[in-house]
């Protein structure tokens, strides 16, 4: 018996028709349009101004706090313009327009960097240069790193979990980097132990990547500090809360953070990284996206540069199938619908999904015939239903109460509603609310 | 026979004294001492509880009132100068005088002229739709039309124009009391001082984007354009990020920028029809509005 | 691009295939091998009170959405349709027509429509209308065509009590279950449907059948079935065992009457059942033990019908104290 979380979860159709295409690598866009806002936090301040000639990896905008990232310069080439650019989250955000220089040649170099296995530098080093080079979580909620990394004095830390679940169905992006960089993963999970203090490590891999666990099988065959764990396939497993409770059978407190039962999770891209700034001095510019979709001619997966615009990588793959009704950045389950195909990719940026007119539209919403179905299926153990109607009722003292705030917003709630009720679209507009009173409050 | 008909009275009034002593007291001793000022001015107040005083409801206002030492900045929006001065004689404290306000929508981007780019499904709720994206037009400042304001108006003071998609304040009804613009996620409505006879003058646009930006989401953006900025006489009008505002107190409603608006985006309400010789004493006649 | 213009909607933006339709025509085909069974048995009859049931559910379902309420009529849901399956099924074959049609009046007018329609209603429908029907008729509801069975042919059918009124009658007559025995049709019988009783409770085989059809497909989860079924099984097994004279084996008052109907298909009606399978299984047992209190002590020879509406009634109480348990409630390892 495979191992998972216990409670609720999904298993939606996969469909990963990409997994078995290996990255390739983008055209470089004429034009990049860097968001200064890509990570949870504080938007990064600009340092540059029009007209300023910018190196690949040049720091464009410098990290606004403590819980903020450093956002580099993805190509070599001029600013053009700072403008307002309607990125992800669906509304204008400051963003850094750059436009390429044609002529440059570091912009179109392939560089096959060796692999580099020694980590020479100390654990705050390690740190600090993650800081520097402006390394978010990859797996989608792009939290600062540093942020995740810096654990106060006297936490009890034993485990590192790194996230290789990809448990959102479309998207093969982890998948093909755990096959194609498998080695030097292993290499940034040693920094992170290395800097964590920390000795032993579990890769996660859901069972519908035999090909990738069994890589990872035998380059750890002899390392007793890093483990393989098989999981078996059910959506949300990638949700940090979940994965810790399938791996190591620990159950994250309510409101609490993995680290509070002495794990710390970490997706594959994140670590890879998190490699290629500390062995190769290379800062978070470029990552893995799936572009993917049913009737897309020629799905796959690519190294994109970060802001890219979303029309560049869709016209890479053939250019938008006749009937195109849904354009998501992210996965099927959390990702975002965009508007049009002018947002840039962000460093959140996992996969874009092209969904056609026969699975664009969302059902009719009826009434709710008290299955249950969504109670069920919650992995977080709350009742989608009573908290949607709460938060239409006004209810927020009550939805507090009922716990809204531990809802991971995975959307198994909305996934398995026979009467296709709106429950994630209330219960996420409920946690806005009941978060405003609390800040309100305190 | 006379003896169950007095054995039934007999019952029945031991069962009422028992009730009754029971009742007094138990009313003894939960009785909770209120001042009687309470009760006075919840009596005043216009019972609409409509929460646009700050207090959820006149009750908790009127408790309010009475224990506050200073309540010059405390203002029932609904009843106005009339309820608060009559509140003030109950109470002998000073209020302020506030002039009364009125609901007015800062959009007109209404179907025709402000083109849906892309269909929202889902929940039919501003605040919801707000959430996830910038709206089915091209415009992220104007209007969604899913009417939160309207839902929350406790006064009928609001319907949604089923032409436009826009909301529309009735305002014979309106009471000033705030509600809407708290609901609104756009905050498009604005609580502006009301001039004689319903007179009103303001920029009906809060589109911050560039010209050509705006002009291209809606076709009666402001576009920034700071024509109404240089006429005013009495520079009561702003310019901020590409877009004008009017301060009311300031603005004397003599309809010069209404005639400059390239966009007609300032909207005038309620004047009389202009005499024709007006309008042919101006250079582009063709672009006054005449929104009634 | 597309003419029509992109969608934007939040997340999920995929979603499964079952819908609240297909959940109500899936227990509809699980109820049709019952429904053979029965107009086997029964003959036409079965079939002119079944249909009655369903079209006059349909027909008031329309019309008082329509011309009362002035709502959107839902009749293509398959919920009007199933309800008057379920009450047909709760009703002898020879009741008289107009009384199918009060039952169902009563069991879409009152018990549904009037609480709001499909998801809001407190009570089971179809039972609602057939106690109603039960406590105001109650000689036409408690007289059953009784299928009598000659080598397994029918011969005949006749009006007469069901098994356990059969049993009860007999109890009360002062006779000891050896006795009554006799008149008791056999196990083979009760289970392919050779007995009195109302349309759809006769054959327990079918409608274990199509149980297990919902319960593959499911719909249902075996929680309120087989809580049902075993709470009965324990408490008429020990009463059985206590005094085997007086008392039905637990074989006789599963098989017979409506247990088996009204643990499959109406106790399990998903919007008056608990939302969690700790409610689930609480709510069952509460049916269960009614079920077998009713039977064996009270003044009716069935009491599921009651025990169901009892225990719908605790359904919201069940829902409020029964509550799924909270990740990360409890921190169920500490660290090594």
């Amino acid at each position: 018996m495979l191992k998972t979380f216990p409670k609720g979860g999904v298993h939606p159709p996969e469909n990963k028709i990409t997994s078995s295409k290996s990255i390739k690598r983008m055209t470089v866009p004429k034009v990049v349009y860097v968001p200064i806002s890509q990570h949870i936090g504080i938007p990064a301040e600009i340092i540059v101004n029009v007209k300023d000639t910018v190196e690949i990896g040049q720091v464009i905008a410098k990290s606004g706090g403590f819980v903020s990232s450093n956002v580099h310069s993805p190509v070599a080439g001029t600013v053009t313009k700072l403008d307002l650019i309607i990125d992800t989250s669906g509304y204008k955000k400051q963003c850094i327009i750059i436009r390429t220089d044609p002529k440059n040649e570091a912009n179109f170099q392939e560089v096959d960097y060796p692999l580099i296995k020694d980590i020479t530098l100390e654990p705050k080093a390690i740190l600090q240069k993650i800081n520097d080079y402006g390394i978010v979580g990859l797996g989608g909620a792009t939290f600062p790193s540093h942020v995740k990394l810096s654990v106060k004095e006297g936490t009890v830390l034993d485990h590192l979990i790194i996230n290789g679940v990809e448990c959102e169905p479309y998207l093969t992006a982890d998948h093909r980097l755990m096959l194609e960089k498998a080695e030097e993963i292993i290499v940034g999970i040693e920094i992170l132990m290395h800097a964590l203090h920390i000795n032993k490590a579990v890769i996660g891999i859901e069972n519908n990547k035999k090909d990738a666990i069994d890589i990872f099988k035998k380059l750890t065959q002899n390392n007793e500090k890093i483990k393989v764990a098989a999981l078996q396939v059910k959506y949300p497993q990638g949700g940090e809360k979940q994965l810790v409770r399938a791996i190591l059978n620990r159950e994250v407190p309510k409101n609490g953070l993995p680290l509070d039962v002495g794990v710390i999770v970490h997706n594959v891209g994140t670590i890879f990284a998190i490699y290629q700034a500390i062995q190769h001095n290379i800062p978070l510019t470029e990552r893995v996206v799936t572009v993917t979709g049913k009737k897309l001619e020629n799905p796959a997966n690519y190294w994109v540069k970060i802001g890219t615009p979303i029309t560049d990588l869709v016209n890479e793959v053939g250019g938008l199938p006749e009937g195109t009704r849904k354009i998501v950045n992210g996965g099927p389950m959390m990702g975002k619908a965009i508007k049009n195909t002018d947002v840039p990719v962000t460093k959140g940026t996992s996969g874009i999904l092209v969904i056609n007119e026969d699975e664009a539209s969302r059902g009719e919403p009826k009434n709710c015939i008290r299955c249950g179905e969504c109670v069920f299926v919650c992995p977080m153990g709350l009742e989608p239903h009573l908290l949607m109607n709460l938060s239409e009722k006004g209810m927020y003292e009550k939805a507090s109460a009922e716990d809204i705030m531990t809802c991971i917003e995975c959307g198994s709630c909305s996934y398995v509603c026979p009467s296709h009720r709106p429950l994630l679209d209330y219960i996420r507009f409920g946690k806005q609310i009941v978060k405003k009173l609390n800040t309100a409050k305190n | 026979m006379s003896e169950s008909v007095l054995y039934s009275i007999f019952l029945l009034a031991s069962l009422g004294i028992i009730a009754a002593v029971v009742l007094y007291l138990v009313s003894k001793k939960f009785y909770v001492y209120e001042d009687p000022l309470i009760g006075e001015v919840d009596a005043i107040l216009p019972a609409a509880n409509c929460g646009g005083c700050g207090s959820p409801g006149c009750k908790a206002f009127a408790e309010k009132l009475v224990k506050t030492e200073d309540i010059s900045d405390l203002f029932c929006p609904v009843g106005g100068n009339a309820v608060m001065k009559m509140v003030a004689e109950v109470l002998g404290k000073q209020v302020a005088e506030k002039e009364p306000t009125l609901a007015v929508i800062r959009c007109q981007g209404a179907c025709d002229v402000r083109p849906k780019t892309t269909e929202y499904q889902g929940p039919r709720n501003c605040a919801i739709s707000a959430m996830i994206y910038s709206g089915e037009t091209d415009c992220q400042y104007g209007c969604l039309g899913d009417g939160d304001c309207v839902a929350v108006c406790k006064f009928d003071a609001m319907y949604m124009d089923e032409a436009t998609g826009l909301p529309v304040v009735i305002t014979d009804k309106c009471t000033s009391c705030g509600a809407c613009a708290e609901a609104c996620p756009r905050d498009i409505i604005e609580m502006r001082p009301k001039h004689k006879k319903d007179l009103k003058i303001f920029v009906g646009c809060l589109n911050e984007d560039k010209a050509g930006i705006a002009k291209k989401s809606c076709d009666v953006a402001c576009i920034g354009c700071s024509k109404c900025e240089d006429i005013c006489p009495k520079d009561a009008i702003t310019m901020l990020n590409n877009l004008a505002y009017i301060d009311p107190i300031t603005c004397t409603l003599c309809r010069k920028c209404v005639e400059v608006c390239p966009t007609h985006s300032i909207i005038e309400t309620n004047f009389p029809p202009k005499k024709v010789k007006k309008v042919e004493a101006i250079v582009e006649p063709e672009k006054i509005k005449t929104d009634a | 691009m597309s003419e029509q213009p992109i969608i934007v909607s939040a997340s999920p933006h995929v979603h499964s295939d079952r819908t609240s339709k297909k959940l109500m025509y899936d227990v509809i085909i699980a109820l049709i091998p019952a429904f053979l069974v029965s107009v086997y048995v029964f003959g036409v009859s079965a079939l002119i009170v079944t249909s009655v049931a369903i079209i006059s559910c349909l027909l008031f379902e329309y019309g008082i959405q329509k011309y009362l309420f002035k709502t959107a009529v839902t009749i293509t849901d398959g919920s009007a349709l199933l309800t008057g399956i379920l009450l047909a099924f709760n009703l002898p074959s020879n009741l008289p027509i107009w009384m199918v049609i009060v039952g169902s009046l009563v069991a879409i007018g009152i018990a549904k429509l009037s609480f709001g329609g499909l998801g809001f209603n407190i009570f089971n429908p179809a039972l609602v209308g057939r106690v109603f029907l039960l406590v105001s008729f109650p000689v036409q509801m408690t007289m059953w065509p009784t299928a009598i069975v000659n080598n397994t042919n029918i011969v005949d059918a006749v009006t007469g009590a069901t098994s356990l009124g059969v049993i009860k009658e007999g109890l009360l007559f002062g006779k000891t279950m050896t006795e009554i025995g006799a008149q008791l049709p056999n196990t083979t019988n009760m289970l392919l449907g050779f007995t009195g009783g109302s349309i759809g409770e006769i054959s327990a085989l079918a409608l274990l059948l199509g149980g297990l059809y919902l319960l593959y497909k499911k719909v249902i989860s075996w929680h309120i079935p087989v809580t049902v079924l075993a709470t009965m099984a324990v408490m008429t097994g020990i009463f059985w065992f206590i005094d085997p004279e007086h008392y039905a084996s637990p074989v006789i008052h599963i098989l017979s009457g409506g247990a088996i109907l009204g643990a499959f298909y109406m106790a399990t009606d998903l919007v008056t059942s608990p939302m969690t399978k700790k409610g689930m299984v609480i709510f069952a047992i509460g049916i269960g033990a009614i079920t077998v209190i009713i039977r064996l002590f009270g003044a009716y020879p069935e009491g599921i019908s009651f025990a169901i509406l009892i225990m719908n009634a605790f359904v919201p109480l069940i829902n409020t104290y029964f509550k799924p348990k909270r990740f990360g409630a409890k921190i169920k390892a500490k660290i090594v």
